[in-house]
């Protein structure tokens, strides 16, 4: 049980954290023929795009209503029209998901209201899905602006309860899991004889492929149709605690069961995930995965000499966190300092005495002493200055190649996280010296008189 | 001290070096520089965005950054200016404000928050620069800053320019703004010398001052003070010592130079360290700026001397990829100044310029654009991704030359490109950079990955035109332009 604390600094030395709105963001990049929209000044856009296209090294598409100063205090209904018709006009998406910011929610702009005059309005564009969602930067984190963002989604565009009626499983995933990850979860499912419906899924759209042809919005993700008819599913999987909500009103609006998995990294996390698969769907676990369960046994078998007794200082948001503290925990190291971006309830959950709301400035001073410092790339100075190994975790991942197609989850990803990780403790494993072993202080017998060798006859 | 923002954008869009800015009526010149943004349609950085580009490489001050978590959170230790020796500007501190303080306000927090960074890392000052909603909330940084300053008894400088009221240029200039309200004059140097220069508008971006730096080492040219490429913050304030100013990046920090001029009698040109004649124009230029102001004229001989030497170096260096790169084709996605200094360079090595865009030159900039390109000149206004995405595909251009922003444009299109903006790995300054940038598009042209990823795979029948066009060969220009031809 750990306790929760937040760190009292007036100024916050080296984020850890990043904004809600681009969180929001980029659960809409996870949605096919999608703008998403930040309704700030140019700038609040221009900074999550260059993050994005850094981390993804993809084009990333999002707009700005472009904010400023008159505007601001006028209010943005006329910049959030503009902004539509011309988005409808360049780039012909099948959905506009705007994010507020915190200029326009100082400002307090009425964007539903808005959205219902533009409408009025606008008959042209009643083929066009709008969505809107309240995320200021002055409020939670990154995950929580992702999990808003799919959570409002659901709540406008799923249909009420249809009969299940498809060999459909529904999966949330959340902010933390990579293109690589949720392409993996789909093909678990899929080997019970399940299409695997994800929403929103990165996987589609910033994967990495090479499309035949350029185009402004996002190229694949989940289509609208699919959302409107998650109804249809026999059961909803959400990964990772932010997605609860989301999965709470998707039940609630079709009566599909959902399930909700705190992580999917960890041999016994991922035979709970293939447990319910197996119930849900009535078929036994595919051998495929009980090789891969066997596999991840001796990997951990393999690996654990390395993680042993190794102090680990972590900086994720929280279900990251969550994920990769426990997969640590289990393989026998210690969490020597926590640090975290926003609440949840994992956090008293992991194992360590106490998990700080603070910043990679925190986190540096925690990590003294320390075998491993595992955060995003924004870390890379702390490592340097504290001169112990560094693994690059989260988002922005911006001075790696692959950030996408990293896979920490299912009995083959986490195997993988226990290789990744134990290597660097191959890599960085104490070697003796002449003097790495010295007796205490004590008194030493010297001898006082030197004798000539003897003479061999 | 410092005039209300509102009256401080109205000055720096009123700048008498600026002739663009003086042609224009008066109600043009209050709308400022910065074309009006479309909603839906925009793209690049605001002004903080700007005025933090500026300021960030004084590399020994503490960059404060007082707003929500967005405004530095998602943007930190982005950009490659090098230092060479302190690290604490790629420490990021801001205020991450919470809902609290957007209702009670920020100026306790900025002030508590100075005084922590002063007490943990003690530099000797700190920028604080205003974001949307602090200024919209009302917090005086000004006079927090004053307050702070006062009382710890180190420069605190506030940076007013909140992402709302322009682009990244307007940041720039308000950012020059506050080194001239606060900084500049306030310190004396140790010593001074007839050879003292400062450099102007440099932000070392992948070291590019260290390509410049050994040219004015060898004609005995003390570069007193570079604003703000690898500065120290004493360096900035003693800069009103210098014998003369070189301007470089075109008009984004005109409003210093000029200034500059006006206070402190610094006579400055604006010149470029992009491309081999360029090079060496600026050198005869900062000479000619500091005989004049009364350095030994021997400089004159001794700086024809290292262009004469230099020159020669980098073009005997340039000779082998003359012949190969001969006829390649460019388009060249930038602005400013980059517009044209870079074209003159890559003509230099034979290369022909298909397009470049000239959405933020200025007028001079278009008019050195046509004297380098003739008559027709492919300047392009505003190219849309998808535009650019079809001019390379369609394999009108060999490579494209941009910003990271649409480097996918390119590569999508199975097209070489090359980074020339600010987070390029390479540094392309002095004739050193030349040889580099023409090494980098020789490297990335004949990079056989272009011939593997344009190949369909053996299973693909549909024969859809432009996958079967053969790879684009250095000597095949005129051959690209009879395939199309036959296909058309």
């Amino acid at each position: 049980m750990a306790t929760v604390a937040h760190s009292h600094k007036a100024a916050t030395v080296n984020p850890l954290k990043m904004s809600q709105p681009i969180g929001a963001a980029l659960a809409f990049m996870g949605l096919d023929k999608c703008m998403p929209v930040l309704h700030g000044s140019q700038g609040c856009t221009s900074f999550g795009l260059v993050l994005f296209v850094r981390h993804f090294r993809e084009a990333i598409p999002l707009q700005t209503t472009a904010m400023n100063e008159v505007t601001t205090i006028l209010g943005g209904l006329e910049n959030i029209e503009q902004a539509i018709v011309n988005i409808v006009n360049r780039a012909h998406p099948e959905i506009i998901a705007i994010a507020s910011t915190g200029l326009t929610e100082t400002k307090g702009d009425d964007v539903e209201g808005s959205l219902k005059l533009i409408r009025q309005k606008h008959p042209e564009l009643d083929d066009v899905a709008l969505l809107y969602v309240s995320t200021p930067d002055f409020k939670n984190a990154f995950q929580d602006g992702w999990a808003k963002a799919v959570t409002k989604l659901i709540d406008e565009i799923v249909v009420p309860a249809v009969p299940a009626s498809r060999a459909q499983i529904n999966v949330l995933p959340g902010s933390h899991l990579t293109p690589a990850d949720i392409e993996e979860i789909r093909e678990i499912i899929a080997a019970f004889g399940m299409e695997a419906v994800v929403v929103p899924d990165l996987s589609g759209s910033l994967d990495g492929h090479i499309p035949d042809n350029w185009a402004g919005t996002t190229l694949g993700g989940t289509p609208l149709t699919a959302v409107r008819d998650l109804g249809h599913a026999v059961a909803t999987l959400a990964i990772g605690r932010q997605m609860e909500s989301a999965a709470t009103v998707l039940a609630a609006r079709t009566q599909v069961p959902s399930f909700v998995f705190d992580r999917l990294t960890g041999l016994e996390a991922n035979d709970k995930f293939l447990a319910c698969l197996s119930e849900v769907t009535g078929k036994p676990v595919p051998l495929k995965y009980r090789r891969q369960r066997s596999q991840l046994q001796d990997a951990m078998l393999d690996g654990h000499f390395f993680f042993g007794g190794k102090r680990i200082a972590l900086g994720a948001e929280p279900d990251l966190l969550y994920a990769l503290g426990m997969l640590l925990h289990e393989m026998g190291a210690n969490i020597a300092a926590a640090v975290t971006t926003t609440t949840s309830p994992l956090l008293e959950q992991l194992p360590v005495a106490e998990v700080l709301i603070g910043d990679l400035e925190d986190l540096e001073s925690r990590a003294q002493g320390c075998d491993l410092l595992v955060t995003h790339s924004h870390g890379r100075q702390a490592a340097e200055r504290l001169k112990i190994p560094f693994f690059r975790a989260g988002l922005p991942c911006f001075d790696r190649l692959g950030a996408g197609h990293r896979l920490y989850v299912g009995y083959r990803g986490t195997r993988q996280l226990i290789f990744d990780v134990g290597n660097i403790f191959i890599e960085h494993m104490h070697h003796g010296h002449p003097d790495a072993w010295p007796l205490p202080e004590m008194p030493r017998y010297l001898p006082t008189t030197h004798h000539a060798p003897l003479e061999i006859a | 001290m410092a005039k209300p923002l509102a009256a401080k954008v109205q000055e720096v869009f009123n700048e008498p070096g600026c002739d663009k800015n003086q042609a224009k009526s008066d109600k043009d010149r209050k709308k400022g520089c910065t074309k009006q943004l479309t909603p839906g349609a925009a793209a690049g950085g605001c002004a903080f965005d700007g005025a933090k580009i500026a300021l960030q490489p004084i590399t020994d001050a503490a960059h404060l950054v007082h707003g929500p978590i967005a405004c530095e959170g998602n943007s930190w230790d982005n950009r490659g200016a090098f230092s060479s020796g302190p690290a604490l500007y790629r420490t990021s501190f801001t205020t991450d404000i919470n809902e609290t303080d957007v209702i009670y306000g920020g100026e306790k927090r900025v002030f508590r928050a100075c005084k922590e960074i002063f007490d943990k890392y003690n530099p000797p000052a700190i920028f604080v620069y205003q974001t949307c909603v602090t200024a919209m909330i009302g917090d005086d940084i000004e006079a927090v800053c004053k307050a702070v300053s006062g009382k710890l008894g180190k420069p605190v400088i506030p940076v007013n320019a909140p992402g709302f009221v322009g682009g990244k240029n307007l940041g720039n200039k308000l950012a020059g703004e506050a080194l001239l309200d606060y900084v500049i004059g306030t310190i004396e140097p140790e010593f001074t010398t007839p050879y003292d220069l400062n450099i102007i508008g440099e932000y070392n971006l992948a070291g590019e001052l260290w390509q410049i730096k050994p040219l004015l080492d060898h004609l005995g040219i003390r570069i007193l003070s570079c604003i703000s490429g690898d500065a120290r913050y004493r360096e900035v304030a003693w800069s009103h010592r210098a014998r003369a100013a070189m301007m470089v990046c075109s008009k984004a920090m005109i409003n210093i130079a000029r200034k500059m001029e006006e206070r402190y009698q610094i006579p400055f040109f604006e010149g470029s360290f992009y491309g081999i004649s360029d090079v060496s124009d600026s050198l005869r230029q900062v000479a000619r700026l500091l005989v004049q102001r009364g350095a030994p004229d021997d400089l004159f001989t001794r700086t024809e001397e290292l262009i004469v030497h230099e020159e020669a170096r980098a073009w005997k260096r340039l000779a082998p990829f003359k012949e190969r790169l001969s006829g390649k084709r460019v388009l060249l996605i930038t602005g400013g100044v980059k517009s044209w200094s870079v074209v003159s360079a890559l003509q230099e090595v034979g290369l022909e310029i298909v397009g470049t865009s000239v959405k933020k030159s200025t007028k001079e900039d278009k008019e050195r654009i046509k004297e380098l390109m003739g008559d027709d000149a492919h300047m392009i206004d505003d190219m849309s991704p998808r535009e650019m995405y079809k001019m390379l595909k369609d394999a009108r251009a060999d490579i494209m030359l941009s910003g990271g922003r649409s480097q996918f444009v390119a590569l999508k299109a199975k097209m070489p490109w090359l980074d020339i903006n600010q987070e390029r790995h390479h540094a392309y300054a002095g004739y050193e950079g030349m040889v580099e940038l023409v090494t980098e598009i020789d490297k990335a042209l004949r990079n056989p990955v272009w011939e593997q990823v344009r190949k369909p795979a053996p299973w693909e029948t549909t024969a859809s035109g432009w996958e079967h066009l053969p790879t684009v060969d250095v000597d095949s220009a005129p051959a690209i332009k009879s395939i199309l031809a036959a296909a058309a």
